[in-house]
């Protein structure tokens, strides 16, 4: 029997288990990087030549320089390891977030403040099957 | 006279908060009903002053990577600093801890059959920090020590409701075995619903929210039944944050036959940047 992994049914949610962890285990290191000032100035210098001193696949790379963090998050990024690309460029939490959704960041702010998204339509992946 | 367990403050951790004090923005319209809001919890804390907190929170890719995932990991240490998450560290004050404790706690919860990770080195981020901010402000040294108790809810598997309870539970046994005249909060931190990441993030659910709050206090034993996917699906893929509360309030006494515990104050707001943000201090009875 295999394992259970009921959050799979979850719509536009990426859960970072095992898996994903071993999936994304340079992408996330390359980012743990980012933690010091003197890397961060050195990834922002020389962004493709930073990243090729990680063994991150052409993908992971194309996707940190393309900043798509849906991408990276499929690829076995986690948020709070992906942040801190985000961080490097000087953007908010909410910044980062947003880029990920149908919303621009004011729009997205805006969306939190009226009581952010609901839950109503945006619990299984069938709820999602004619999303436009 | 032994330490004992006096209350416990629950309180979710957002870094938008921190940032707001560290930048002196608390007056804005956007954060001044938040920070009117924490105002009697920290009328609180100045009237009910901990010796020591055990903090519960979570690591956010700080101190640990993916070299080392450690389910539950103690901190041992006579001090840790604020860590640079990318942004440049925190401007707060390092976090003092309490070494004899600590290995007090280890010895005790270990031989209670919970496999802790003992950590000499840590730097702490956010999760431990705001909650400090929060309760205290900004005092030029944090007035108590601090131990810090990080647990995975970043990488799953991460430890189920009813585990943490149960670790809450060894807790307050090593606290009350602990020969030394010392008041001991224990404080359980983020949350609550948020989803930080994939096109359903900003996912935000007062109903849940207000549900667990009433059940954090009156059945904590149900709500540490409820399963992973149910605290997801509801209360976003960052909601999961939530299963620290339930290490807080397994500490408390009604949880080990004695009396429940008194609320001395709740919160709920929306929203702290992408989250909903709760807080609650439930205090020991005192007869």
């Amino acid at each position: 029997m295999g394992l259970d992994k009921p959050y799979l049914d979850i719509p536009g949610t990426t859960v970072f288990d095992t898996e994903q962890a071993a999936a994304g285990y340079w992408l996330n290191q390359f980012c743990m990087s980012l933690m010091k000032v003197e890397n961060r100035e050195r990834f922002l210098t020389d962004e493709p030549g930073y990243l090729d001193e990680w063994a991150m696949t052409g993908t992971q790379k194309q996707g940190v320089l393309d900043r798509d963090f849906n991408g990276l998050i499929a690829l076995g990024g986690n948020i709070y390891f992906l942040a801190k690309i985000g961080a490097t460029d000087g953007q908010s939490y909410v910044q980062i977030v947003s880029s990920m959704t149908e919303n621009d960041a004011i729009a997205h702010a805006e969306m939190m403040v009226n009581g952010g998204r609901s839950p109503d339509g945006n619990r299984y992946l069938h709820e999602w099957e004619n999303r436009v | 006279m032994s330490a004992r367990i006096t209350g416990a403050v629950f309180t979710s951790h957002v870094p938008a908060i921190g940032v707001a004090m560290d930048l002196g923005k608390t007056a804005e319209p956007y954060w001044q009903p938040l920070f009117t809001g924490y105002e009697p919890a920290r009328s609180w804390i100045q009237d009910n002053p901990p010796d020591a907190v055990i903090l519960v929170y979570n690591d956010h890719a700080n101190a640990f990577g993916l070299d080392m995932v450690p389910t539950f990991a103690l901190g041992m240490s006579a001090s840790y600093e604020p860590a640079d998450e990318g942004w440049g560290p925190r401007p707060v004050p390092s976090v003092k801890g309490h070494p004899a404790l600590s290995a007090h706690i280890a010895h005790s919860v270990i031989q209670q059959d919970f496999d802790l990770t003992l950590v000499n080195n840590m730097p702490v981020d956010h999760g431990l920090t705001v909650p400090l901010s929060i309760m205290f402000g900004q005092p030029d040294a944090w007035p108590c020590l601090v131990i810090p108790l990080a647990i995975n809810v970043v990488q799953y598997p991460v430890p189920s409701g009813r585990r943490c309870l149960e670790l809450g539970k060894a807790i307050r046994r090593a606290v009350e075995s602990f020969d030394d005249d010392l008041n001991v909060q224990i404080w359980g931190t983020g949350g609550m619903s948020h989803q930080l990441q994939g096109p359903r993030a900003g996912l935000i659910n007062t109903d849940f929210d207000n549900a667990f709050l009433d059940r954090i206090v009156t059945n904590p034993e149900a709500q540490a039944a409820m399963p992973h996917v149910d605290y997801v699906r509801e209360a976003g893929s960052e909601g999961i944050e939530l299963v620290m509360w339930l290490v807080a309030r397994g500490a408390l006494a009604d949880m080990a036959g004695g009396l429940p515990p008194r609320e001395a104050h709740r919160l709920y707001h929306v929203p702290a940047s992408n989250t909903a943000v709760g807080q609650l201090i439930l205090e020991e009875a005192t007869d």
